[in-house]
């Protein structure tokens, strides 16, 4: 069936499909509408959840923890300071391997206070361990919702569905709900693999020895670097489990192929654009010109920003003339995240593209087609004059 | 489909002694059982066993009499303060010269 609804309904809706059953989130813009449509749902009954208020971001991500330690499905959702509040729960929330998701829709970080998109919140928490999907349009919010129950669960990892706040959150876009019977056959029951259980009585994540050690039944028990390990290793493996599950989602819902790139007119491109998120679909439109133009450009929009899918970044990459990075976040003092990324993944690549990095629409800045247009045309044009530092669009100085 | 198993380390573990390490080296009293005023020795019965109970280690034995194990007992003194009797007294460890193995 499809609706005409805004962001965070869709996001709202795919949790309703995926039958969380803890749900605890602290209001938060551009988040809010997510929340409020959650609660509805709890009230109504639609959706048979614990809905737990909470009095900040950090008491949600503890909530989610401790159902997620239970055994049951949790959810929570925010946006910038608000995510940044949780940061110390975020770490343990990955380290336990629980599979909580949150929705950030993404707003950028005060201080100075601003409400407007970038994406400087959940970039600032790559580092993290959580998985992160990008969204680019409302059906891609619902659809990665359920993925990433599925993901979740799949790999003991916990996931972030990140979409741009106002520029998705807010507008109002028509998009399909699958239907209830379909998603409950692609997201079947939740089956933890380590829970509370009153039955075998147990301590999770008590102070964990540097070393191994016998348990008290005498089974060797990893130290906190074994354990790390085991969670890198699982991310780096999620990458291919998150294309088989957006495979099986492709044949029962027809949608999906692009689980960890996004890539639009890049096949017999020189040039190719690349950025995550909404601003993806924009540059589409700046392509479409470029290529009127006999400009042979295309853009690359990168879907799963963690684990970093640097193979399926040096495939679309390798040979081109020049990749053009836009980012709206930025490693302070360094280079934009992403792009450094790139660089790295792309150093033992044989033909390295040339690599230019864009930073813009900083704290919600409107990104104006003229102006994508203008840096693409002087990327492409002179590709080799470019200096291994951030240029800033539209800065008025 | 993947192969893999996901999530086959992580931090479980059962309350026991040994637990949290080998924590009897971090012991600088050392708690003593007065066996003339222990209760379960005293009376030849299986009873009290507060020390067994309130252990935060689980290295007191639930026997007659009670025994505690020096190897993981961190000597925080909680069995001294709840034996009912006051049959365990907390002895400076430089008394009792730890033994090399």
């Amino acid at each position: 069936m499809h609706i005409i609804e805004s962001g965070n309904v869709a996001a709202a809706t795919g949790v309703k499909l995926s039958r969380a059953q803890v749900i605890a989130a602290y209001p938060i813009t551009p988040q809010t509408p997510l929340t409020e449509k959650l609660s509805e749902f709890v009230e109504s009954g639609a959706l048979k959840a614990e809905y737990i208020p909470v009095e900040s971001e950090h008491s949600a991500m503890a909530v989610c923890i401790a159902a997620s330690t239970a055994g049951t499905r949790a959810f929570t959702a925010t946006s910038a300071n608000g995510l940044l509040y949780m940061v110390e729960q975020l770490h343990w929330a990955v380290g336990a391997r629980l599979p909580i998701v949150m929705c950030v829709a993404n707003r950028g970080i005060g201080a100075p206070w601003t409400v407007w998109n970038d994406q400087q919140d959940t970039i600032s928490q790559r580092d993290a361990g959580w998985i992160q999907i990008y969204a680019n349009d409302h059906q891609q919010i619902i659809d990665s919702v359920i993925k990433a129950f599925r993901l979740a669960q799949t790999v003991s990892i916990p996931v972030m569905v990140c979409y741009d706040g106002y520029l998705l959150s807010h507008t109002y876009m028509p998009f399909d709900v699958p239907d209830q019977s379909k998603v409950d056959s692609f997201l079947p029951a939740f089956t933890p693999t380590h829970f509370l259980d009153p039955e075998n009585p147990g301590n999770f994540n008590t102070v964990t020895l540097p070393d191994i050690r016998p348990d008290v039944d005498g089974e060797m028990a990893p130290g906190y670097i074994e354990i790390r390990h085991n969670l890198h290793q699982d991310l780096r493996a999620a990458l291919d489990t998150y294309a088989e599950i957006d495979k099986a989602f492709e044949k029962e819902f027809g949608r999906g192929g692009n689980p960890l790139v996004e890539k639009y007119r890049c096949d017999d491109a020189d040039f190719v654009a690349v950025c995550i998120g909404s601003l993806s679909y924009h540059l589409r439109d700046v392509i479409d010109i470029m290529r009127e133009n006999d400009v042979k450009i295309g853009v690359m929009g990168v879907q799963m920003y963690r684990p970093f899918p640097d193979k399926a970044i040096i495939d679309a990459l390798n040979g081109k003339k020049c990749a053009i990075v836009f980012e709206k976040a930025l490693s302070y003092g360094n280079q934009g995240a992403l792009y450094a990324d790139i660089k790295a993944a792309l150093y033992t690549s044989e033909k390295k593209p040339r690599i230019h990095n864009y930073i813009l629409g900083l704290g919600g800045r409107e990104i104006k087609t003229q102006q994508l247009l203008d840096a693409l045309t002087a990327s492409c044009t002179s590709p080799n004059t470019f200096e291994d530092t951030p240029s800033w669009i539209g800065l008025k100085l | 489909m993947t192969t893999r198993t996901f999530c086959n380390k992580i931090s479980r573990s059962k309350p026991g002694p040994g637990d949290g390490g080998n924590t009897g080296s971090w012991r600088v009293l050392r708690p003593v059982i007065n066996l003339e005023a222990c209760i379960p020795a005293k009376r030849n019965k299986k009873a009290c066993f507060h020390c067994w109970l309130y252990c935060p280690d689980s290295v007191v034995s639930k026997t007659i009499p009670p025994v505690i194990n020096y190897e993981y007992c961190k000597g925080c003194g909680i069995c001294a303060e709840e034996c009912p009797a006051d049959a365990i007294s907390m002895v400076d460890e430089s008394t009792h010269p730890v033994e090399e193995k």
